[in-house]
């Protein structure tokens, strides 16, 4: 047997080359480009009156100054509204370069090319822009106030109102013995990927070609959306995705501005254009996530199963929609996790702000609703005197319920059905990774010290590897190399690895000799890009199926050159050999010389393919009818839903009783995401997610004051944890094969971020004894709930009025 | 995030950039270490004409330790200072605060005099030359002279240096024997700006306090220096006098501190935390201060 490659915790095959400076970013590219730089709108809304460039034109090296007026024709019409829905009744979008007003701070006015950016910079600097002010709408309760409008012919700034409903949540909520509301609010935060965006083009002008880098997640999304808006045939313009560093979603909104103008301009000029990002232009110019107001109404029985569920979210998705509403469909849908409703209706306002766009940021809307779910558990479980554990497992779907329909429309506008799943197999096991039942011990042993601890949980399900389709292409060279690619992009997940685990396994070949593509449309011009936590899911599965037609052909060919049946055969380690007589045996190298029939012997080993090497059947075409030269092999992967993944965390968190700073001590995660290709990219995958959840749950936040300035758009003010943040993070895994895919795979990429919140809200209320409805949460805001806790404005826990201190090992109910 | 031009000048002595500051006046900028003022020009948030990147001029770079102080030369980083066992050995206070300077990398290019001559309430190092009595040494045109602390900053960001002068060294002043200290701060992210700090130094003499005076990071406008003698003054440490002695001091600081609130946190929370701090840092130092009597 080869070497088993598939489920091995096997080192990244890219790690060597981007660990020591061999990484090609966009900004490494084009040293020869002219660059841009752009004027930005300083105010959050306004009309601009007036821009006056006299100032700039004359600075030496500035090539071309551009404003709205500029654009020609598709180039100076608004973005694409990429995602479309029914309810999405006023979808806006901006336009490359703002038209005659402005709605968010950032929004790109004016474009200078010039031979540097610090000369860009320059002639930026002296460009007087006169604006009318208009009056500024921040936050969700200014948005739903609707009193103040962001677009005038968008009334009540509400862009969509989707509503859901399985079921007769009224008659189910009257009838219930137990109510509760909760008030949620969470935050928002952003993507921030150590690399910007960025973009670069070259126009070709002979040949009428243009060919684009940007740091995109997805290369065919954007080559698309550049062809149409510059009027280009789909054939002249390439879009390759280099190294980047980093995503997060943010790079999956296409086309950006600058996605637009470099490539315009850059034909305009006959030069090539390039554009970087800085990290300022990030954060007041890209895209945020998380923002909501949540109003959730549940009814439930004395044991603690829910009967109605009744949510009400008002969403930030900020000054436009290019992305579509998927953030609160997903909250919406997602908002269930791993439970059984009851009747469930969940309504939602997608509302527009003076502020900068919101789209899609690892975890897409489900962080949130994880939030409102957990921490409805929660309140659930101090209503009753339940241990907390016990209501989440009364409430599960069961492993035979599965597929469980929840009658709702998921993000991919398909049935919102899981798959499979094991969730009181992970609850156990996150019971007693954490020590769950032995907590309560541990946390008189704290107190008796004069310290405060408590211990919090999250559950969540994801739907991952949402279609339409991806693609897998494999090629292998008469030296034995094989080329494999797939169209979608990668942005450190370690795709170079996975892919080519996947071949190794299914082909029978040397992990050294497998080289994967990603991201280039001249070797793949069909695929989606990489979001959704479905990069595994769906090219891991087109690869699997193309290494498996590309197995079927090796194995014909040398059949008939070894004379042998092909089920007699079988490839190890690049071999095709004999069953039981490895002897007898040629090269993966060797089949692909004979697949290619040859005119010409270009060097030694051509010449076994070429006419007068062998004895051939002269009544055959050297091709036969049903092949095609080469040993290559194409397939697609496009399933009929999502493969669902679920995760479990739980957290011990320490809160000084005085500062009321707030120290996270242990951090345990149970995950499932079915068949693991490599465990140990799966648990970086969740390392990442949840640092990036850590961040949104203690540090990170956008300060936008009143007028719609961003106050922390700098690294120095928007705390990104750093490793000293971060709690070591055990982790185990369960699992659930997918029965959906070739390989059984879920995806990974998000998970780990997904119900940080909600954990560190749980243990904190724990630890604190009175409710905690709002995240992030600084050591201040704790301090400043304390104070109003002690005042008497915020109502302890029940189980602090209960005579003993409830324990999970008394009799519940 | 490019910065505006600017003239480069590499003096090569002390004269030289004197005289270039004095040429450039108010358009010019000293540059050292620049771990504040090249972000500050990349963001444009100023475009000095000038900048005078002193990094080339001889003998800056040097500690010296005498029986009074540790001086500190302009050139000298904040990790050199961190890691120097002579410094530490004759006021181990500047390794304690010098620890909790922003980060590794930061503290490798950054150099303690520019932290002091930037002036940021939110600095380590201006409290700390508070609290040690220390001066500043300026060379300027008309010669060389020196600034007590206490006449050297006068803002947020704003010292009694003219646009013609350099700070050329600090001393930071040693503590009489008996004296224990320590540095303690809290921030959002380890190595970010503190939202409050403070370091004091204990002398203790025949068992009781006989010297005790703070000063602080964060809570001040600029820095400032609170005699904690009449709270902890006649006391033992760890006795139950010096438990409400610990009170009293943590009073005083909080009617001394005049923290402004920010979007990391409050004024409230500030005054809070910096009293809280006192109070937690106080045996420290009492106890090094035994250690060393």
């Amino acid at each position: 047997m080869t070497t088993q490659m598939f489920g091995m915790p096997i080192r990244r095959k890219e790690d060597p080359r981007l660990l020591t400076g061999g990484g090609r970013y966009l900004d490494d590219l084009g040293h020869d480009a002219l660059a841009a730089a752009f004027v930005r709108s300083p105010h959050a809304h306004a009309r601009i009156v007036d821009i006056d460039a006299s100032d700039a034109i004359d600075v030496e090296g500035v090539v071309g100054i551009y404003v709205h007026e500029d654009l020609p024709g598709r180039v100076g019409e608004p973005l694409p509204l990429l995602i479309p829905h029914p309810t999405l009744t006023h979808g806006r979008t901006g336009h490359a370069l703002a038209r005659d007003e402005v709605n968010h701070v950032g929004e790109p006015i004016v474009m200078v090319v010039a031979t540097d950016r610090y000369v860009a910079e320059d002639a930026c600097q002296r460009i007087r822009v006169t604006y009318a002010q208009l009056p500024v709408v921040v936050g969700i309760e200014a948005a739903r106030a609707g009193e103040l409008l962001v677009h005038d012919d968008v009334p009540g700034n509400v862009a969509a109102h989707m509503l859901q409903e399985v079921g007769d949540v009224d008659a189910a909520m009257a009838a219930a013995p137990h109510t509760l509301t909760l008030d949620l609010d969470i935050e928002r935060s952003a993507c921030m990927p150590m690399e910007g965006k960025g973009v670069y083009a070259r126009w070709d002008r002979d040949r009428g070609e243009l060919r684009m880098y940007s740091s995109t997640q997805t290369s065919t999304g954007v080559r698309a959306a550049v062809a149409a808006k510059l009027g280009l045939p789909l054939a002249k313009v390439e879009c390759i995705a280099p190294d980047v560093g980093g995503g997060f979603g943010v790079k999956i909104v296409h086309p950006w501005p600058e996605e637009v103008l470099v490539p315009w301009a850059a034909i305009l000029l006959g030069r090539p254009v390039k554009w970087t990002e800085d990290r300022r232009e990030h954060f007041i110019s890209a895209a945020h996530e998380r923002g909501q107001l949540q109003r959730v109404t549940v009814g439930f029985d004395d044991e603690g199963h829910l009967l109605a569920l009744d949510v009400k979210l008002w969403h930030d998705n900020g000054a436009y929609t290019p992305y579509g509403i998927i953030v609160p469909i997903i909250t919406s849908t997602q908002l269930l996790g791993p439970y059984k409703p009851g009747t469930y209706r969940c309504e939602f306002w997608s509302l527009y702000t003076n502020t900068v766009l919101v789209t899609p940021y690892r975890g897409a809307g489900r962080p949130q609703g994880c939030f409102a779910m957990e921490r409805t558990m929660d309140a659930i479980a101090d209503e009753l005197g339940l241990d907390r554990t016990e209501v989440r497992s009364r409430n599960f779907i069961l492993p035979t319920e599965m597929p469980w329909d929840h009658g709702l429309l998921f993000q991919d506008g398909r049935p919102l059905k899981y798959d499979s799943g094991d969730f009181p197999a992970s609850l156990d096991k996150l019971k007693a990774l954490v020590g769950w039942d032995d907590f309560a011990d541990h946390r008189r042993q704290a107190e008796a010290e004069g310290r405060k601890v408590g211990l919090g949980i999250g559950c969540y399900v994801e739907g991952t590897g949402v279609g339409p389709y991806e693609g897998g292409h494999i090629q292998i060279e008469t030296s034995g190399r094989v080329n494999v690619s797939t169209g979608l992009t990668s942005q450190g997940q370690g795709h170079e690895t996975v892919f080519a685990q996947i071949v190794a396994q299914e082909l029978g070949v040397r992990m050294e000799d497998v080289h994967v593509t990603t991201g280039d449309t001249r070797k793949m011009a069909y695929a989606v890009g990489t979001f959704a936590s479905r990069a595994a899911v769906m090219s891991g599965s087109a690869i699997a199926l193309a290494a498996r037609n590309v197995r079927a052909k090796a194995l014909r060919i040398a059949a008939d050159a070894l004379e042998v049946s092909s089920e007699d055969l079988e490839i190890v380690d690049g071999t095709v050999r004999v069953k039981g007589a490895p002897a007898t045996s040629m090269s993966l190298g060797t089949v692909s010389v004979l697949s290619n029939p040859l005119r010409y012997a270009f060097d030694e080993a051509a010449k076994a393919a070429t006419q007068f090497a062998g004895t051939f059947d002269p009544d055959k075409p050297p091709v036969a009818d049903d092949e095609e030269p080469g040993l290559e092999g194409k397939d697609f992967y496009s399933p009929t839903q999502a493969t669902f993944a679920n995760g479990m965390h739980a957290a011990i968190v320490e809160t000084d009783p005085v500062t009321a700073e707030i120290r996270i001590l242990r951090y345990c995660v149970i995950h499932d995401c079915g068949t693991m290709i490599n465990p140990m990219i799966v648990e970086g995958q969740v390392h990442g997610g949840v640092a990036q959840g850590v961040g949104g749950a203690l540090y990170e936040r956008m300060a936008y004051d009143e007028s719609g300035q961003l106050l922390n758009a700098s690294f120095m003010d928007f705390l990104m944890p750093y490793a000293s943040e971060v709690p070591t993070i055990e982790a185990d895994h369960l699992e659930t094969p997918s029965p959906l895919n070739p390989l059984g795979i879920k995806g990974a990429g998000e998970a780990g971020c997904i119900p940080v919140s909600a954990v560190i809200a749980s243990a904190i209320e724990d630890a604190e004894g009175f409710p905690i409805r709002r995240m992030p949460i600084s050591p201040n805001d704790l301090w400043e709930l304390r104070r109003r806790h002690a005042d008497g404005a915020i109502p302890s826990l029940h189980r602090s009025s209960r005579s003993s201190r409830m324990s999970p090992k008394e009799p519940t109910a | 995030m490019k910065p505006a031009p600017f003239e480069h000048h590499a003096p090569l002595t002390v004269e030289q950039a004197v005289s270039v500051l004095t040429e450039v006046g108010h358009d010019g900028k000293v540059l050292a270490g620049g771990q504040s003022l090249i972000p500050i020009l990349n963001m444009r948030l100023a475009s000095p004409a000038h900048l005078v990147d002193i990094n080339r001029v001889a003998g800056l770079d040097t500690i010296q330790v005498t029986a009074e102080a540790v001086r500190v030369g302009a050139l000298v980083r904040h990790a050199g200072l961190e890691r120097s066992e002579e410094a530490y050995a004759a006021l181990p206070l500047l390794r304690q605060a010098l620890v909790n300077v922003a980060h590794p990398a930061i503290r490798n290019r950054g150099t303690t005099v520019g932290s002091i001559a930037h002036a940021d309430a939110a600095g380590e190092m201006p409290a700390i030359l508070a609290l040690t009595d220390g001066v500043v040494e300026v060379a300027g045109p008309a010669g060389s002279r020196e600034i007590a602390w206490a006449d050297f900053f006068l803002g947020a960001l704003e010292t009694s240096l003219a646009a013609d002068e350099l700070a050329v060294a600090v001393r930071f002043g040693r503590f009489p024997a008996g004296t224990g200290t320590a540095f303690t701060e809290a921030a959002r992210r380890h190595g970010d700006y503190a939202m409050a700090g403070v370091g004091v130094a204990v002398t203790v003499t025949d068992g009781v306090v006989s010297a005790a005076r703070a000063s602080f990071v964060s809570v001040t406008d600029v820095p400032s220096v609170l005699d904690l003698g009449p709270a902890l003054g006649g006391v033992e440490p760890g006795t139950a006098a010096w438990e409400a002695a610990r009170d009293a001091a943590a009073e005083a600081v909080h009617a001394h501190v005049e923290p402004e609130g920010d979007i990391h946190a409050s004024a409230d929370y500030r005054r809070m935390l910096v009293t809280e701090l006192t109070r937690r840092v106080l045996p420290q130092a009492a106890d090094r201060a035994g250690a060393l009597a």
